[in-house]
């Protein structure tokens, strides 16, 4: 299996499917010639041409408009906003549109597309390189939120949400673009939606977490097994609809849980999963639910790492939970 | 500002263009900055062979009876909302001439997205009577299970789009759409509509921008109604025209009389010939009036004395048409109260069967918000099912 980093995998999946799917088309600022500015689209241009990887005009909200239309015309568009931090002018398209065509029409009308977008802090990029909207999307029905912390995950993730019959927002982890790699399947790999991952197995304390955070957990939980505290790392992956049985059923276990995101806390996911917790298995804790997160500030340049949700804000997190 | 800055190097910017003479704009013929309005239909009924579409008879009656048709249908509408039976109508009295004019234009094969006042080119593109009534219901053989308001129907069967009440939105879908198809090298062409109002909304400038760069073969149909809701056109811009708008983005453009079902016949032909032809968009400003209110939920009153409507009634778009017909083809009273007890017949009877059929499942309201109901979905939808029903539990 090769190694690959994030922004490579990402790039393999999309160069597969378009080779066995010639609906799917690329669009969006700088994704053809120049490859997009973290050349997630490079050499997509010179395979596939400027019908399939078309630069466009600088406007997100015709990107993802004439997305839309190009859906409902049977293509499977994947348009790119160069920054989450960019995608308002598109919110209208995008909670207005795509995410209710299918219902609005009666199921005349599905309209399908991924739209992928860099996220999350950790780059030097201020305010509007660096936040985190998932939940701004996911208080939406009807639209599907995924957001891979690996490059395994990152293609197979990528090629099921093409293949899913809803719209999905993709979000890519910008901070671990390159610095995470690892092992990628050849060819056609799939990561189902909706699915997330025990990526380290424990009985103390449940931390759940997605993206880039999940290796500040990660290190956290380490730092913590040093002192006799084992967690269960749990990725989320499907942000939304997220895997409600394998979060329950891990507190069921641990009694306790801490979320861990880069946005901000309040109405954040991690209160909808302290809320899910509750309604679920509130019988089974041991400790208050807490949320490590972003705090309710615009993203901070200077202080970004004051900021996130690092792991030397995690350790104390689950130590101090772990003796409730 | 100087000019100096822009004089070495490179090339101007937008801004220093603006010093150099127009004529380094290229116009295409149907551009229009100027006041000019393509007319056909005189006053006296007769046509200007200048720019006569060169209807059959046949035709010409067939459009009248869908105009007279459309105004029927609204003013019963109207009624049923008054009388509280539905919630809402959003029609297009005065504006017949140019929904379906420009539908008619259409062919088999062309494509049309809607804004929420063309109702009339639905039925024209052969969206059953009963199924529009079922939608003013919102009963459960609506196709949209009454999730939206009245008026807010699909008719895929038909190429015609889903309406939904965000302004503008429309406009840049059809631009993708039309661009899809010519992506994959299909010959048809998608016809977009919206008001004066829309021209205002980011999607329009995106969509106007994208057609023009793209070369892509959507006609823009702009119903220059006189109003957004009470905002009258002069709020909405500063240009003499909406027409010369397109000049801006390299889309041709013409402005027409709107209540003339000719001159609308025609120059929304002459754009989906262009557009076949691989020419790219062309925008028309059809200048129309709304006699009525924005929609049921409005009261014109507030904002326009109704002496104003005046010389638009004079411009009525059917009673046009009818002097038309009178002089060419000897039309009669008695033709038009046949027109008239018919549709009254097939409206009646419509509604009848709507007004019995119960309002849709429980179950329906979950539905299609996904192609598959997730388990959040799933558990909310058993709780409803499982707890008391409201007051008027899907009444009207």
């Amino acid at each position: 299996m090769p190694q690959m980093n994030m922004v490579q995998a990402i790039n393999d999946a999309l160069r597969h499917e378009m080779r066995r799917d010639s609906r799917v088309v690329v669009l969006g600022e700088d994704v053809g010639k120049v490859g997009g500015v973290f050349r997630v689209t490079q050499g997509l241009f010179d395979e596939f041409g400027d019908d399939r990887v078309i630069d466009t005009p600088l406007s997100e909200n015709g990107i993802v408009g004439a997305a839309i239309g190009m859906a409902l015309y049977g293509l499977v568009p994947i348009p790119e906003i160069q920054f989450a931090d960019f995608i308002y002018p598109a919110y209208d398209q995008i909670v207005s549109e795509l995410a209710k065509y299918r219902y609005r029409s009666g199921g005349e009308y599905p309209s399908k597309l991924v739209i992928r977008t860099p996220v999350g802090g950790g780059i030097r990029g201020g305010h509007y390189h660096s936040q985190s909207p998932e939940a701004q999307f996911i208080h939406v029905p009807g639209l599907k939120v995924v957001c891979p912390s690996n490059p395994a995950d990152a293609k197979g993730l990528l090629l099921s949400s093409i293949r899913d019959p809803d719209p999905v927002l993709f979000f890519e982890p910008k901070r671990i673009y390159r610095a995470a790699k690892g092992d990628v399947p050849d060819g056609d790999y799939t990561v189902p939606l909706g699915q997330a991952k025990v990526v380290r197995p424990g009985w103390h304390v449940t931390l759940v977490v997605w993206g880039a955070m999940l290796y500040e957990a990660l290190d956290a939980a380490n730092q913590a097994a040093a002192q006799g505290i084992e967690c269960e790392v749990i990725d989320l992956r499907t942000l939304w609809p997220l895997d409600i049985d394998t979060v329950i059923e891990s507190v069921k276990r641990t009694g306790r849980f801490i979320v861990v995101h880069e946005a901000p806390k309040s109405c954040g996911l991690g209160a909808e999963l302290v809320a899910l917790v509750n309604e679920k298995a509130f019988l089974h804790l041991e400790a208050p639910p807490l949320r490590i997160t972003g705090f309710d500030t615009p993203f901070p340049y200077t202080l970004e790492n004051e900021y996130l949700p690092l792991s030397h804000r995690i350790l104390p997190a689950i130590l101090e939970m772990a003796r409730y | 500002m100087s000019t100096a800055t822009y004089s070495t190097d490179r090339p101007p910017n937008v801004s220093g263009a603006s010093l150099e003479p127009q004529a380094a704009v290229a116009r295409h013929p149907l551009d229009t900055c100027a006041d000019d309005v393509i007319k056909v239909l005189r006053d006296d009924g007769s046509l200007d062979p200048a720019h006569d579409p060169k209807l059959a008879p046949s035709e010409v009656i067939a459009l009248y009876r869908a105009m007279v048709r459309v105004r029927q249908l609204d003013e019963r509408l109207v009624a049923l909302q008054r009388q509280g039976r539905i919630g809402f109508h959003i029609g297009s009295l005065g504006e017949e001439a140019a929904v379906l004019g420009s539908v008619s234009a259409t062919r088999p094969q062309d494509w049309v997205f809607p804004c929420y006042r063309e109702f009339g080119a639905a039925l024209w593109r052969g969206l059953p009577l009963q199924r529009y009534i079922d939608n003013m219901f919102g009963n459960a053989n609506d196709t949209v299970k009454g999730r939206q308001m009245p008026d807010h129907y699909t008719y895929r069967e038909g190429h015609f789009g889903s309406v939904s009440s965000p302004i503008g939105t429309q406009i840049t879908q059809a631009v993708g759409f039309a661009w899809a198809a010519k992506l994959r090298r299909d010959e048809l062409a998608t016809l977009v509509y919206f008001g004066d109002g829309a021209t205002s909304s980011s999607d329009f400038h995106s969509a106007l921008n994208f057609a023009g760069v793209f070369k892509v073969p959507v006609v823009f149909f702009c119903r220059n109604n006189g109003w957004a809701i009470s905002v009258p056109t002069e709020r909405q811009t500063s240009s003499n025209t909406f027409a010369c708008k397109g000049v801006a983005y390299g889309v041709p453009a013409v402005r027409v009389d709107g209540n003339d079902l000719f001159a609308v016949v025609k120059v929304a032909r002459d754009a989906i010939a262009r557009a076949a032809r691989g020419e790219g968009a062309t925008l028309i400003e059809a200048m129309t009036y709304r006699l009525s209110g924005h929609s049921t939920s409005d009261d014109p009153k507030a904002y326009r004395p109704d002496a104003w409507l005046d010389p638009w009634r004079r411009l009525d778009p059917i009673e046009r048409l009818r002097r038309h017909l009178e002089r060419t083809q000897g039309w009669t009273e008695a033709q038009d109260r046949e027109i008239e007890v018919a549709v009254d017949a097939e409206v009646k009877a419509c509604i009848a069967v709507s007004e019995k059929v119960a309002p849709p499942s429980l179950d329906s309201m979950f539905e299609d918000v996904y192609a598959e109901p997730p388990w959040h979905l799933v558990e909310q939808r058993e709780q409803l099912k499982a707890g008391p029903r409201p007051k008027g539990h899907g009444g009207r």
